[in-house]
């Protein structure tokens, strides 16, 4: 539909506008004008071209980061999605216990990232933590603060904890679009469990699944508040994923430049798979219509 | 293939109904004979809906059995009665071909492949899809999809029937007709007890042998087209098939006399003393209209040439009067009087035709 | 009040929706845009309303050039297929709405609502929310919010598809007298001929984002002027065959012929498109002019008074529609007759060289149209 054109919407534009251009839009000019200068302090810079983002992609320190971020975005992946999927096939579509369990399935999402991260914190300590407690009386070895696997489990954990639920919601909603005559035809051609999932409900969930696997992968892989809470980036540099690596550089170190440009690496690679997932995901949508 | 029959079967969808109103369907008794096409018709929320679901096994009555052949199928669901549905919008496997949608249920069941390969080419030829086997579902036309649904019904040879629940909903209206044909084609040739519930007159009385008329929960009358036409047995039939339906009066009637209003008609045949509602039903096609003479006086309101017929709009003592008059006949507004062809008046009692005493000619 | 449409074609993504289209409508008519499903009938109407703006072309609105105005601006009103009310609000606020937007005081408001409430028969229904109405009150509903505005111009997309056939029976024969009583320019898109009859009044056919014809309904009926105009204004469509005429005779099908009478008497020697509508196969000689055509039958389909057949001529699908049952076997080859005072001759591209006698008939004597006691 063509909407009539009404200058005077600009105006009611401008104030947002104004402010974007304040909270985005000059320090991103910023940090792409840091990127590319070298500072001695005393705010005088000189100009060093792409050298920071040379130093960048070969740095080792990067790769790290970059190795241990994608590994635990994989593994947050590989649980999140089939155990909110499976979770989502689950909870009841009426009645009572539909509400109730919406209402559970929630809470997590509600919660202050941080807080998240100083719950499980606490969760997870020897002396008085829950969880941490009852593990040393069952003579299980778990220190997240001294032992790298403990952290990287007590991190997973954290995280599907955190967020399965986002999933569990899209695919809820997916699937209650789906009319009862499906599941009634699925009957009579005694299609099995496994079948009716396969053929009916992943293909109607498909849509939102790829949102829901899309929102996922890049609040995982930007994930910053809950590790940095959690174990400090620890043991050593264990759980330093790129987000923190970046902040320890660029204010840890006050490495304005590579930093600078570590910064515009890391959104260019999220934008990137991000322009990956939403082709796949539109060329699927007109292969299906098509 | 079975005889599908209802015993003493009523519905409520309140766990303890106390008055006629908390039922969605009425007690009843129906047969339905093995390879015959029915037709369930009625306007909406008159319980069609229900009392298909009711024989697929999607829904259990709260009264009453039913049984397929001797076999009581009351308690048992959709899968165990053996019966394909085909919905109001097409249910189809998007993400496999037609091949495999058609081969779905077959397959479910372990048989032979071989033989549903078989089955799946002969269903697929009288769909007319045959050259479409291996495109993906997805992406067709609503009335290939429904053509789908039907022929997954289809491919079981040994299904009692075959439920389809307003399926030409979706379909474009002059594509209706095909859909339509392509149906009772498939039905002379596989003789499966079919079962089609609709609000359309046309539709039903063009496909069924036998049309079950409801309202309101009743089942009002079970005949041929032809019979529903011809002899409504219930004033909602004359109103609800033909049209415009049948015209109604309020009379009295002392044995061969009609009293309207201050007209008298004598008719054929000498009728018993009736209590009640008495009313007097005729088919706008039976009634003719003159300049001089006739049964009662009218006034012409309006004249609709729709082609092959015209559907003459009068009133007589303000009550509405339809009259359908074929296209080479002359109208014009100078004819005041309407009669009406005594071989068609029929007699109703509280809404049920009346049987007369005696034929008097 | 004239609602004018010059040169407004409509290109949507590359492709023609409305191709080049003229059209004047005048004050108080009803006019009816007839067409298949997708042949612009909808496209059509959103530009009337300006929903749309037209990719050429102007819209004059009593001679004032509309065609950039907003929708909101116009005093338009519109009646969609969906039952479309304001769900939280009764029947009387739904009705009220527009005047409420337009500022009337409250007595105006209730005097204008409890009027088109009464044209309607929902006057007991007033307070009711429309959820709770059937089908047919909540269209009445949205009809009521339509008319109660006053508008010049009244739009209706198919207001009665999604109704029970009995419903729109009912509702068809009560359009007519709301149209009368409102003086404004009605426009109906229907996809059935029947309700074109109907309602009278003026109709366009649609076909492929073309107006073939526009004129008062009887006239395109009984004289179309192109094979696409007579097989849109048909239902059942309109049956066709190829032939030739040469001297006293027609040729036509495998190796047939007939004797030429009627209108086919009147025609050059050459090669036709003939059309004639499926009332009138009859299955039996029934006149003297009429000629027999050996077809295939397919099925038939019996309604209570009628017989259907579905039949095959020389390629070509036809429908036959006969008075009374008659069960015939299907697949069978049969004879049926046409007489030839049903045929309307086109040439080979679809234009109309010469009605069928039978219209000349039904025009000649004026007994056509709705005539107003």
């Amino acid at each position: 539909m063509n909407k009539t054109v009404n200058q005077k919407a600009w105006f009611l534009v401008l104030p947002v506008f104004l402010l974007v251009a304040f909270s985005a839009v000059i320090p991103l000019m910023t940090v792409i004008n840091y990127s590319v200068q070298d500072t001695f302090g005393n705010n005088v810079f000189s100009w060093v071209g792409l050298d920071w983002f040379d130093e960048i992609i070969h740095s080792q320190r990067m790769h790290e980061s970059l190795a241990r971020q994608s590994l635990l975005t994989t593994i947050i992946l590989l649980i999140e999605v089939p155990l909110g999927i499976f979770i989502a096939l689950n909870m009841p579509k009426k009645g009572f216990w539909a509400s109730f369990n919406l209402v559970v399935i929630s809470l997590p999402l509600l919660i202050p990232w941080n807080v998240v991260g100083t719950i499980w914190q606490i969760f997870g300590r020897k002396d008085i933590g829950l969880l941490g407690h009852t593990l040393s009386i069952l003579g299980i070895d778990y220190n997240y603060a001294q032992d790298v696997l403990s952290a990287w489990i007590t991190i997973v954990i954290m995280d599907v904890w955190h967020w399965t639920s986002l999933i569990v919601l899209l695919c809820y909603a997916g699937l209650q679009s789906i009319p009862d005559a499906y599941y009634q035809a699925a009957k009579i051609d005694q299609a099995s469990r496994w079948s009716v999932f396969r053929y009916i409900e992943l293909p109607k969930m498909s849509g939102v699944l790829m949102i829901a696997i899309l929102l996922r992968f890049m609040d995982s892989f930007m994930i910053y508040s809950e590790p940095f809470v959690l174990t400090g980036g620890g043991p050593g540099n264990s759980t330093t994923f790129l987000s923190i690596d970046l902040v320890n550089m660029a204010l840890g170190q006050f490495d304005l430049g590579p930093a600078s440009a570590y910064s515009l690496m890391y959104f260019l690679v999220v934008l990137l798979v991000s322009w990956v997932f939403f082709t796949v995901m539109t060329n699927l949508d007109k292969k299906g219509a098509a | 293939m079975a005889q599908i029959k209802l015993e003493n079967l009523a519905h409520s969808y309140i766990s303890k109904p106390t008055s006629k109103s908390d039922y969605a369907l009425q007690k009843m008794n129906l047969t339905f004979e093995d390879g015959a096409a029915y037709a369930l018709l009625g306007p909406s929320g008159c319980g069609k809906t229900t009392l298909l679901n009711i024989i697929s096994g999607i829904l259990i009555p709260s009264e009453g059995k039913i049984y397929f052949g001797d076999k009581d199928v009351t308690s048992l669901d959709a899968l165990g009665r053996n019966i394909a549905q085909v919905f109001q919008f097409p249910v189809v496997y998007d993400t496999m071909s037609v091949r495999k949608n058609l081969a779905f249920p077959l397959q479910n069941r372990g048989a032979d492949p071989q033989y549903i390969k078989k089955r799946v080419e002969i269903i697929a030829k009288s769909i007319g899809m045959e050259d479409m086997l291996d495109t993906k579902a997805s992406g067709l036309s609503a009335d290939a999809k429904q053509k789908i649904s039907l022929g997954r019904g289809m491919v079981r040879e040994d299904v009692n029937a075959i439920l389809l629940d307003e399926p030409l909903t979706v379909i474009d209206p002059h594509v209706k007709w095909q859909l339509r044909t392509q149906l009772k084609a498939l039905h002379e040739e596989f003789s499966h007890t079919m079962i089609f519930v609709t609000h359309d007159q046309t539709e039903a009385l063009t496909f069924a042998d036998k049309v079950v008329v409801m309202d309101d929960g009743i089942v009002v009358q079970v005949g041929s087209p032809q019979e529903l036409f011809e002899r409504p047995t219930h004033t909602f039939v004359g109103y609800f098939i033909g049209s415009p339906g049948m015209n109604f009066f309020d009379v009295d009637i002392i044995e061969d006399i009609i009293s309207m209003g201050d007209v008298k008609l004598k008719l054929h045949s000498i009728f018993p003393d009736l209590k009640g509602r008495v009313e007097l039903g005729i088919r706008p096609e039976f009634i003719t209209l003159s300049k001089d003479s006739g049964d009662i006086k009218i006034e012409i309101i309006r004249i609709e040439d729709i082609g092959y017929h015209k559907i003459v709009r009068a009133i007589h003592d303000n009550i509405k009067i339809n009259i359908v008059v074929p296209e080479d006949v002359k109208i014009d507004n100078n004819m005041k009087f309407a009669s009406f062809d005594r071989d068609h008046i029929f007699i109703y009692q509280d809404g049920w035709l009346v049987e007369p005493k005696e034929a008097k000619r | 009040m004239s609602l004018e449409l010059k040169n407004v074609s409509m290109r949507v993504n590359g492709q023609m929706h409305i191709y080049d289209t003229n059209l004047t409508l005048e004050n108080g008519t009803m006019n009816i845009l007839l067409g298949r499903t997708l042949s612009g009938k909808t496209t059509l109407m959103r530009i009337m309303a300006g929903l749309d703006v037209p990719t050429t072309g102007q819209i004059f609105w009593d001679g004032k050039d509309v065609t950039r105005m907003r929708v909101q601006d116009r005093k338009i009103a519109m009646v969609y297929q969906q039952f479309i009310n304001y769900p939280a609000m009764s029947v009387y606020d739904n009705i009220a709405s527009p005047l409420r937007l337009m500022n009337k005081n409250r007595e105006e408001i209730d005097v204008a609502v409890r009027k088109t409430a009464t044209l309607l028969h929902l006057t007991n229904e007033l307070n009711k929310k429309p959820l709770e109405l059937s089908g047919g009150q909540q269209q009445r509903c949205a009809l009521a919010r339509a008319l109660v505005k006053g508008s010049g111009l009244v739009l209706l997309d198919e207001p009665l598809a999604n109704l029970d056939y009995k419903l729109r029976e009912e509702l068809r024969e009560e359009i007519p007298k709301i149209f009368e009583s409102s003086g404004a320019i009605f426009v109906y898109a229907t996809t059935e001929p029947e309700e074109a009859l109907l309602l009278d009044g003026n109709v366009a056919t649609l076909w492929e984002g073309k107006i073939t014809q526009f004129g008062p309904s009887s006239e395109v009926y009984h004289y179309p002027n192109s094979a696409t105009t007579a097989r849109v204004f048909s239902n059942p469509s309109m049956n066709f065959f190829s032939m030739r005429k040469s001297g006293e005779y027609i040729y036509f099908g495998d190796k047939q012929k007939a004797l030429a009478s009627n209108s086919l008497l009147k025609l050059q020697d050459g090669e036709y498109l003939a059309g004639f509508r499926p009332n009138y196969l009859e299955i039996e000689k029934y006149t003297d002019s009429a000629i027999k055509i050996p077809v295939h039958l397919n099925v038939t389909e019996i309604t209570g008074s009628e017989t259907y057949l579905h039949l095959s001529h020389n390629g070509d699908y036809w429908i036959g529609l006969v008075n009374g049952v008659h069960e015939m076997d299907f697949n069978s080859d049969i004879d049926v007759y046409l007489d030839t005072r049903y045929i309307f001759i086109f040439s080979q591209d679809g234009v109309l060289v010469e009605p069928a006698f039978s219209s000349i008939d039904s025009f000649k004597e004026g007994s056509n149209g709705a005539d107003k006691a």
